[in-house]
Formats: structure tokens, sequence, C-alpha cells
């Protein structure tokens, strides 16, 4: 048996079980959490992000939108009054990282997409006062003034295909896509037409008012209102969910 | 804490450490209440564990024992499950007191018609009072916590003109569907001097000083089919609220921003913008995210904040 003595005056032995303690609570945490499936919800129409969508969670984050508002609806009555039905894991299942965040100095934004019009979100933007004059946060103009830089979009999709996010390239992954998702999403999560397809979606929808171009403003609206629409919950008992925890 | 008679070296027992001769240091035990305490929280947790969900194991985890929560669900049948915050959350919607206070209020609003809801001072109050924290989770962002709206982008709420019609049907269709509010841009279709005086009639239809003559051409344009102006805003320009098209004699301007200025030149600059551009404003549909009951109390709350009618 090891005197305590011993490993309080031994620097290098303290450190190594330092080490094996904190490892040992680590483990027990994180190491679950890859195996544990009985936990994601099983629900219908969660997708990952189209190119747009994708630029736009790019532009959410470089612009630290997360170190103000969340993406966690909890389950409490009083987030479910103001926000909506609570987020479920399913949700955030292509998210590499989350954007669950941790502040609330704005509002949560897990349930914002459909909620306002994209005319409000490009006002908000370019300068909250102008809806809501109570508001502290900055504005962001030049995103309605900076064209969208796509080029790389590929190599975005890639990198997050190898986190797991099923994007496709080869005709079987293309394949397993239609049979997940449908035709329609599948062909927009295909890398090798993805500026095509975010050319399209930011003309078909015009999110910033500017027909003729593609704004920093229409990738980031396109990804606010798509934001906790992808499941119907009219489709599930409440009930479903809490089989779940 | 340092009371030097207590303590002092050989009362207590020390590290064994001296630092310049005689700088010792003490081994004091724990105080016994920190002790305590903490054999309380190891007691707890191992209570916890039992109770409530806690150990992965395998694919899953332990869901907690004697600790069952029951509740409705939203087929109306009764569940029984082990403890967790979504089926607390479900039975705290239904049965928790704030749910069980608001209730009866609710089901009397939910069965009553809207001349009996209007005409009862005791639902109002519960009316305006639940639609007020609606309003300014959902509604407040585009129209005002006021119902103010934002001249050009949003309209307002709190004055008697009203684009899609006042009537509770009308607010409650509003509500419930969304509205998408469109004006063609007519850049392409009218010349500088055609949009100029377009809009010279446009304003002299609501008593604006403009120009007689150019004011003659615009209504030929704005009355005939070469602008076609008359079918959604009439021939009176009193607008057609099927459309979402705006009343033009009234003087209440909700896109061009008119009574801004006391300049002639200015006023017919901003009548002129939004013909060149067109409108396109879209107000988004609440079914799926609003209940029937919860838009039923926001459409007398809509229709009470200005003049409905």
């Amino acid at each position: 048996m090891i005197k305590h003595e011993h490993i309080e005056t031994n620097a290098g032995l303290l450190i190594i079980l330092t080490l094996v303690v904190i490892s040992i609570g680590g483990l027990v945490e994180i190491v679950p959490l890859f195996y544990i499936n009985d936990t994601v919800e099983k629900v219908t129409g969660v997708r990952p992000y189209t190119p747009l969508e994708l630029r736009g969670r790019d532009i959410y984050q470089r612009e630290g939108c997360y170190l103000c508002h969340s993406q966690m609806v909890r389950p409490f009555r009083d987030e479910w009054l103001r926000y909506g039905h609570y987020s479920l894991a399913a949700e955030s299942q292509y998210d590499h990282p989350f954007q669950w965040g941790s502040k609330r100095t704005g509002p949560d934004l897990a349930r914002v997409g459909g909620k306002y019009s994209n005319a409000w979100h490009v006002a908000h933007l370019i300068n909250p006062r102008d809806v809501v004059p109570q508001s502290i946060m900055p504005n962001y103009p030049w995103l309605q003034s900076t064209d969208l830089d796509y080029s790389d979009v590929q190599e975005r999709m890639r990198a997050l295909q190898k986190t797991g996010v099923p994007y496709s390239q080869t005709q079987a992954e293309y394949d397993r896509n239609v049979a997940t998702f449908g035709p329609d999403t599948a062909d927009k999560l295909d890398i090798l037409h993805a500026e095509e397809n975010l050319m399209q979606q930011a003309l078909t929808n015009d999110y910033d008012g500017q027909r003729e171009r593609v704004t920093e403003m229409d990738a980031l609206v396109a990804y606010l209102q798509v934001l906790g629409t992808m499941v119907d919950f009219s489709r599930y008992d409440e009930g479903y969910f809490a089989e779940f925890r | 804490m340092s009371d030097a008679k207590a303590k002092s070296p050989g009362a207590v027992q020390t590290t064994g450490h001296a630092w310049d001769g005689d700088i010792q240091e003490f081994n004091n035990p724990l105080p016994s209440w920190w002790l305590w305490g903490f054999y309380a929280t190891v007691v707890f947790a191992l209570i916890y564990w039992v109770l409530y969900p806690a150990w992965p194991v395998g694919g899953s985890f332990t869901k907690g024992v004697l600790n069952d929560i029951t509740f409705v669900d939203s087929d109306g049948s009764v569940k029984t499950t082990h403890w967790n915050t979504r089926a607390l959350l479900i039975r705290d919607l239904k049965e928790g007191k704030e749910a069980r206070l608001s209730q009866e209020y609710m089901s009397r609003v939910s069965a009553a018609g809207y001349a009996e809801i209007l005409a009862d001072p005791e639902m109002m109050a519960f009316t305006r009072s639940v639609a007020k924290g609606l309003f300014g989770d959902n509604c407040a962002a585009c129209h005002g916590a006021g119902g103010q709206g934002v001249i050009g982008l949003f309209p307002n709420l709190a004055d008697d003109a009203w684009l899609w019609g006042g009537s509770i049907e009308a607010v409650s269709t509003t509500i419930t569907e969304g509205r998408y509010g469109f004006m063609p841009a007519f850049r392409d279709t009218f010349n500088d001097q055609q949009l100029s005086d377009v809009a010279s009639y446009v304003l002299s239809l609501s008593g604006q000083e403009t120009d007689a003559t150019a004011s003659a051409r615009g209504e030929k344009i704005f009355q005939t089919e070469q602008g076609g102006c008359y079918y959604c805003h009439t021939h009176a320009g009193t607008g057609l609220k099927s459309q979402g098209a705006a009343n033009l004699t009234d003087q209440i301007w909700t896109i061009a921003d008119v009574n801004g200025t006391d300049d002639p030149a200015s006023k017919k600059e901003r009548v002129e913008r939004v013909i060149r551009n067109g409108v396109q404003r879209r107000m988004p549909r609440w079914s799926e995210r609003l209940s029937p009951d919860q838009i039923k109390l926001l459409t007398v709350y809509v229709h009470e904040l200005g003049g409905g009618q």
C-alpha cells in the first residue's frame, strides 16, 4: 500500500495518479455517448444543411452569434411557451460542432426558422434597432454588401462528410441519400453539384432582396430560416419523445 | 482563524516542516461539519443513482426506480414512465399549477364565440393578459411592442387602417394563414416621366398638393390598362382588402413615408420609389406554431389594439 505522503512527495507519481483519476471521470461521462443510441429520437425530416445553409452556418459561427444566442430549447414550461417545442437530440445530429451555446444574451434561436419573414431578418441584421427598439444586438450591415464566397463549399462539405454527415460524392452515396431523404433532398446533398445548388437556392428564394447578387446575407438568412423547421411535430404524440429519455 | 492561544505550536499536530527555524505548518483535521457535509453528498448521490436515470449500461442506461411519472399523452391516453424531464414537462403543461389556473379561463374562451368574449369583461381581462405575452413573444419583433409597426416594412396594427381587413374573421385568417403582400415593380413598365406622373396622381388622391397637369396624366395611366393600378387599388383609390392593396386616399402611408417629410418633391420621390420597386411583404403563417386557442386570443388582442372592424 502506497502511503499518502509517498505520493505527495513524488511529483511524477502524483501527476500520473491525478491523470488516472481525472480520466476515469472523463471516460464515464464521454464514452457512453458513443454507443448509447436509445436517446436519439427516431424522427423523419432531419437532413444535413444545403450548401447555402451550410455557408450561412459558417457565417453564424464566424460572426460569433453563438456567444449570445443559444440553440437549445429546454424541456421547461416557460421555454415551451416562449420558443416552442424543446430541442431534440436528433435535430442536431448533423451539426459539427453543435450550436447549443451556453449563454442567452439574445433569445434562443433553435426554433426561429419561419417565425419571421426574410425581410425582417435582413432589416434586423443590418440594424436591429430598426425593428426592435430595445435591442442591444450589434449591426451586421456588411452581410448585405459582401458577396458570398462559395468557391470552397465543396471542400467544406467533404470535411463534414469525414465527420459522418451524409453528403454524397459517389453514386452509391447518392443512392443511399435518395433512399434516406428522398430524391429532392439527395440532390441538394450532392457535393459535386454544390455551387449550382447554392446559386439556385439563393436566386429562387432571394433571401436578401437583392435578386442580382448572392450575398452573405442570403446564406445567413437561409440558415436561420431552416432552424428548427425540419421535424414536423404534429406527426408525433408528445409521449413518444419521452420514450427516449 | 488565527487564534494564537488555541493553536499554539505543540497544541495541534504539525506537518513537521519548519522554515526559518520557527515557522511551522499546522496539520489541522477538516472541520467536522464540512466532513459530514461531504459524506452527506455521497449518500445523496447513492440515493439519486437508484431513483433517477443515471448510469450508462450497454446501449442504454439505468432508468431509476420507485419514481414513475404518470401523464396524459397528446392522444388522450394515460401513460406511466420512469422519471424524466420530458414526461415531467408534459404533465406540467396539462396539470401543473399555472396550467390549472389558466385552464378554467382557457376552456371558457375556447368554447365561447368571438362576440361572447368581446362582451365579457372577465374573459377579456384574461385574453389581454395572456395575449400580451403571446404578442410579445411572436408578433412584437416585427409589429413592435405596441403594434405600431415599422413604416416601409411592417404594418401598424394600432391604427384603424387595415390592409387585409380589420374584422375578427380577417385578422384571424391573417394570423392563421399568413399573408403575402405583393405589388409588381413598374421600373420596366413606366419611364421616369410616367413614374413621376403616377406618383403625382397617387399623392393627389389623399389631398397632397401636386402639379395638376402631371396628376391628370398620371390618372390616365392609373385608371386605364396602361398602368392597371385600379385592378387592386380600385378606381376610387380606396384599395382592395382581398389583395391587401392599400387605401391611397386616407393619408395613412405604410410603405412610402410620405408623412415623414414636408417637402413635396421628397414626398413624390418616396412614392415613386415604391412604384418603381414594387412591394413584397410576407407575414409568416402561424397555424403550425400557435394553437387555435392561442390564435383566438391573439385575434381578439390585435382586433382591440387599434380600430377593429
